[in-house]
């Protein structure tokens, strides 16, 4: 059993006995996790590659069921209501449950309409409202200032950090109420870096955000409550400073140490 | 001498060679066209637009009716086999699963219609159209024509999807986006430019097939509009011309052919530069 600490935040969302297998796998990839996400807090997910963080992080906005197969099995809440169900409004989830990618995704399309992309798809109209709530989000994702006068331009000429904030941009035009990051740094320059973990730093007061990094000090840096997890299993979740001073857990100290993965 | 002398001959023989092979390639590209611009304007003029075919020796004489022919059966079989191409493609590329056995099975079948002789098909059309109508018509040349583009829209439209990055995808749903309107709003506008390249190379593709229409559409002498009846086309005209004994005739036969190489040249031109400019963004 994994050792995880007091959440003090409300729980938003709330991983119960959670299993997940991939189409295909003889066993499952991730072996019954439990552990709570504090509200409008950030909790980083750390542990050697391939252990399974970011599968963990895509059955919270079911990316999986984009590709068939794939099982879950267990509960998790999002704010006390199982998201598993067959009859999940998957689409509803999603804009509840944002999404950053590794790699900076942006549409072929204009900065203005990447921004819009989410709030088009809820059937706002209103030309104000939606200029309103681009420049908002942009503000949010600190880049209005450098685009401000160019929205109509193609989105693939910004640079990879441009565009990875313009994709964090994306994701809180819709205002939702988590965001997940995947690793959203490791395809960036250390200034861009730096410029994405303030900006979640900054985020936190709107949102609960989950990320997944392989990088130690990033998650030391910027996350509240850090979950160590190896080979599909969560191994120990803590407050942050915790963790990484006073590990309660063998295998923890032995990956913070750097012994191995 | 050395086996390095040997060596250094060998590949001299073979640079030669290759230069000698590709200069001839090129060559005979350029004699055709030259001799298609030379022959070809000799009688190409306004009267070309202005009359339709007529009597040898007339000097109202043109090729209207068969350049609006020829339009309309390309237009035609463009707004069949284009959607049903794209639809096809997208569903191998997005529904069919990548690698599903329905998708194989699709691709297959296509890979082998697109290497089917054009006759063949122009033949088959005349047993399920012509026959039973009784007579050659436009729709039926439309079906031919149609029946040959779907397998290449359907391809290239499936291969430019595939490129598009499944991440696109992803990000795209991830923002609570439907399947459909994932396909159409970010994964379409990915692949445009490969997307109008490979139906552009469609419609240049078909503009020059005779077999199918001798079977199908035939040839009118006079200007209709009709589907119902035997249409006009360049390239027919130009086969019946050319193997006339008539010199004014034959002059003509030649203009058709100009004008034909013209618009799938053009159409290939476009291509390209569409292609070029798709690798320019990435
Ligand atoms: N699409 C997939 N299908 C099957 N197995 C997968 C798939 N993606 C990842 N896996 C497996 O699941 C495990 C966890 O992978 P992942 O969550 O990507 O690890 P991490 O993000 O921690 O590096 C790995 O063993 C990996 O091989
Ligand atoms: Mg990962």
């Amino acid at each position: 059993m994994a050792t995880v600490c007091e959440v003090k935040e409300e729980h938003i969302i709330e991983v119960k006995n959670f299993s997940f297998t991939y189409a295909g796998a003889d066993k499952p990839n991730l072996k019954k996790i439990n552990m709570p996400i504090g509200k409008n807090a950030v909790t980083a997910l750390i542990g050697p590659s391939g252990c399974g963080k970011t599968t963990l992080l895509r059955c919270f906005n079911r990316m999986h069921d984009l590709y068939p197969g794939n099982r879950y099995d267990g509960e998790i809440l999002l704010d006390g209501k199982n998201i598993l169900g067959k009859k999940e409004d998957l689409i509803a989830l999603r804009t509840r449950v944002g999404m950053i990618f590794q790699k900076p995704t942006p549409f072929p399309m204009s900065i203005f309409d990447n921004v819009a992309y989410g709030l088009r798809l809820q059937g706002i109209k209103s030309k104000s409202e939606l200029e309103g709530r681009v420049e908002t989000a942009l503000k949010d994702s600190a880049l209005w200032n450098e685009v401000g006068d160019r929205l109509k331009n193609p989105a693939s000429a910004l640079s990879g950090g441009q565009q990875q904030r313009l994709c964090i941009a994306r994701a809180i035009a819709v205002e939702p109420e988590v965001l997940l990051f995947d690793e959203p740094t490791s395809a960036l320059d250390p200034i861009s870096t730096q410029s994405i973990e303030e900006l979640v730093l900054k985020l936190k007061d709107k949102v609960t955000i989950a990320i997944v990094t392989h990088n130690m000090q990033q998650a030391a840096r910027i996350s509240d409550y850090t979950a160590f997890m190896y080979m599909g299993d969560l191994i120990e979740m803590g407050v942050t400073e915790e963790l990484f001073i006073t590990p309660k857990e063998d295998m923890t100290e032995q990956y913070i140490t750097g012994k191995f993965g | 001498m050395t086996r390095q002398d040997r060596r250094v001959l060998t590949d001299k023989i073979i640079t030669a060679l290759s230069f000698i092979a590709s200069f001839i390639g090129i060559a005979a590209l350029f004699w055709i066209l030259g001799v298609l611009f030379y022959k070809g304007f000799t009688a190409l003029n306004l009267h070309t637009f202005i009359y339709d075919m007529a009597p040898p020796g007339r000097a109202e004489s043109g090729l209207r009716n068969a350049l609006v022919g020829q339009l309309i059966l390309v237009a035609g079989a463009s707004l069949i086999g284009v959607p049903v191409g794209v639809l096809a493609g997208t569903y191998l590329s997005e529904y069919g699963g990548r690698n599903g056995k329905l998708a194989k099975l699709v691709r297959d079948i296509s890979d082998i219609m697109m290497s089917t002789p054009s006759i063949v098909i122009g033949a088959f059309v005349y047993a399920i159209v012509v026959a039973p109508m009784g007579h050659f018509s436009g729709w039926a040349g439309i079906i031919a024509l149609a029946i040959m583009m779907i397998p290449i829209v359907l391809r290239t439209t499936d291969d430019m999807l595939q490129l598009v990055p499944g991440s696109l995808r992803e990000a795209a749903v991830a923002l609570g986006a439907p399947k459909y309107k994932m396909i159409i709003q970010v994964v379409y506008r990915g692949a445009k430019s490969g997307l109008v390249t490979g139906i552009l190379l469609s419609i240049a593709r078909i503009a020059g097939e005779t077999a199918p229409l001798l079977f199908t559409s035939f040839s009118n002498n006079f200007f209709s509009t009709d589907l119902n009846k035997p249409i006009a086309s360049l390239t027919v005209t130009m086969f019946n011309y050319a193997t006339s004994p008539y010199e004014d005739w034959i002059d003509m036969g030649w203009s058709a052919a100009l004008i034909l190489a013209l618009f799938v040249l053009g159409a290939n031109i476009t291509a390209r530069f569409l292609i070029r400019k798709k690798k320019g963004e990435k």
